[in-house]
């Protein structure tokens, strides 16, 4: 570690400072030192789900946005997810345990034939950022990993991706199997890639195309939302 | 020994690429999700019409059916073994293609990304990765590419990887990256950034510069930024042929020929020398392109607003290269520093 200057002392800052301690350090992509606060606010008697939604997902929420925004970029990215997941293997146990309320639970994959998941990776990490769960398939995956997945695992949303203008088509492939099981009512249907937009989601049916990262947790967030008021 | 590309490159003031591959092969009917690369050895007549469409249109340099053709790519076709032999299949098609064309043809070797994330941030080890770049490098070389053409790359890292399994080949190369995002590459990388990190390379390219990416307008911003560098060396322009639309279950890139025309020129006005397409491109957009450059005469060197209007806008306000893009300013004081 190379701060001699200005070398801090986690435990000596009090809640309100190391919250927005953390937030800086999840930029900062720090993981160790997300991992210490985690377990200081644990010590100091928060309970998991506050130190997921009161710090690492506020702190993710910036990340998301600048990345959004053109600021940060993937290998910043990636650091600050690296350092989030730090503070979430010590909170998911927990979490289980408490009986925390949940965000969604997401499956994620490339679609067949598209073997390009940088992007997709990027989505779950940052999905999780935010406090999602995810069963993430990796890549070329045929609709009926999707689906099955889906159904087995009780998920809220399902989220393709294609990087390659001729992996695309198959998104409407998935959906049109969803339809055609009369299971499409029961899932929130997510696309994303470099060569998609609006329109061609729309197109092929899903629910929502998003741009980025950061657009799909927005996206995801609010759609979740939505569900939890028509229930 | 001088190699072919730079020998042609003293001989004119522009040259002409080539266009799409993917779109080419998808319209002879590859399937989603198959390796182009296979039909090197499978289909190696459709191999030849995709170069042959490329050189009747005027092309003065194609690029082999081998984008995916290192070990990392192909091992998600299970086909890792055969890097060297459909890397070597795949320039010698080439080869045959250039030699009968009645001019000089340059063949390049077309070398894609790994597809994995370098260390310290991914898991891909700069050894690893100079081993695969030389592996196909080797390939290529075997069935006689004149150079090796890295594209579509996005990191720093990789760019000087691709470079050092040239350097151990012994093939010049060219070397483009592709910048989709707020005008940088995925990884962050300004036009600037990248004009400068090739003349830091021990053994740098003939030719650098920027494939694919988002449309043509953002395409000719970053050619602006190279230039701005004036590093003197040659620079490539091949972008997309507009911007991919979904009809019927069919994709289709809706830049025109006339479009990618202008472009072809505002990108050689912009200080671009080797002018083609990437995605979307096909012989009828090359065959337009060709006869502008041949006919229009050379310009101003074009504004931004001169881009945006006869192309269209771009996707990002600014490409950081101009020190007005978006930043964010940290209350904090306890700010660490990494």
């Amino acid at each position: 570690m190379s701060d001699q200057e200005g070398d801090l002392i986690l435990a000596d800052l009090n809640d309100s400072e190391l919250v927005e301690q953390m937030m800086d350090d999840l930029y900062d992509g720090l993981k160790d030192e997300i991992a210490e606060a985690v377990t200081i606010l644990l010590d100091r008697g928060w309970v998991p789900y506050d130190i997921l939604t009161k710090s690492l997902v506020l702190g993710m929420q910036i990340v998301g946005d600048d990345f959004r925004d053109g600021i940060l970029f993937v290998p910043e990215v990636l650091r600050s997810a690296q350092a989030m997941k730090g503070g979430m293997a010590i909170l998911k146990p927990l979490l289980v345990e408490t009986g925390a309320p949940k965000m969604g639970k997401m499956v994620i994959g490339t679609v067949k034939g598209d073997i390009h998941d940088i992007g997709k990776n990027l989505v779950a990490m940052m999905m999780e950022g935010a406090g999602f769960e995810i069963i993430d398939l990796g890549i070329n995956n045929p609709a009926e990993d999707y689906i099955n997945t889906a159904i087995n695992e009780g998920c809220d949303i399902i989220g393709m991706s294609a990087l390659l203008t001729t992996t695309m088509p198959y998104m409407k492939v998935v959906i049109d199997q969803l339809t055609e099981m009369g299971k499409r009512g029961d899932y929130i249907v997510l696309v994303g890639g470099a060569p998609l937009n609006e329109e061609f989601g729309k197109a092929i049916g899903a629910d929502a195309y998003c741009d980025d990262a950061a657009i799909a947790v927005e996206t995801a967030k609010s759609m979740i939302a939505r569900r939890h008021n028509q229930v | 020994m001088t190699d072919a590309l730079t020998r042609l490159l003293s001989e004119r003031d522009w040259l002409l690429t080539d266009g799409a591959t993917g779109t080419a092969l998808f319209n002879m009917g590859l399937q989603s999700g198959d390796a182009p690369e296979l039909w090197n050895v499978d289909k190696p007549e459709n191999i030849t019409k995709l170069y042959q469409g490329a050189v009747d249109a005027g092309s003065d340099i194609f690029l082999t059916n081998t984008f995916g053709g290192n070990a990392s790519r192909l091992k998600l076709h299970d086909a890792q073994s055969r890097v060297h032999e459909l890397n070597k299949a795949a320039a010698e098609i080439g080869r045959e293609v250039a030699d009968k064309a009645g001019r000089t043809v340059i063949v390049a070797g077309s070398v894609g990304p790994t597809g994995d994330i370098m260390e310290p941030t991914g898991t891909l080890s700069f050894s690893d990765a100079v081993e695969m770049f030389h592996e196909q490098a080797e390939g290529l070389k075997a069935g006689g590419v004149d150079v090796l053409w890295i594209e579509t790359i996005s990191a720093p890292e990789e760019y000087r990887a691709a470079a050092e399994g040239a350097r151990l080949a012994g093939m010049a190369w060219a070397g483009t990256m592709s910048f989709d995002t707020a005008g940088r590459t995925m990884m962050g990388v300004t036009s600037s950034q990248m004009a400068n990190l090739v003349e830091k390379i021990d053994n740098p390219p003939v030719a650098y510069g920027a494939n694919c990416g988002v449309g043509s307008s953002d395409l000719l911003r970053t050619v602006l930024g190279f230039s701005a560098q004036a590093t003197g060396r040659p620079i490539i322009a091949k972008g997309n042929a507009g911007i991919p639309k979904y009809h019927d279950g069919h994709i289709h890139y809706d830049g025109t020929p006339e479009l990618m025309a202008d472009y072809a020129c505002m990108a050689r006005d912009a200080g671009a020398t080797i002018i083609g397409g990437c995605c979307g491109t096909t012989p009828v957009h090359l065959r337009a392109m060709r006869e502008a450059l041949e006919t229009r005469p050379r310009g101003e060197r074009p504004t931004l607003e001169f881009i945006a209007e006869k192309l269209g806008g771009f996707s990002s306000p600014s490409d950081g290269t101009d020190d007005k893009g978006p930043t964010r300013d940290r209350s904090s004081s306890r700010r660490r520093r990494t």
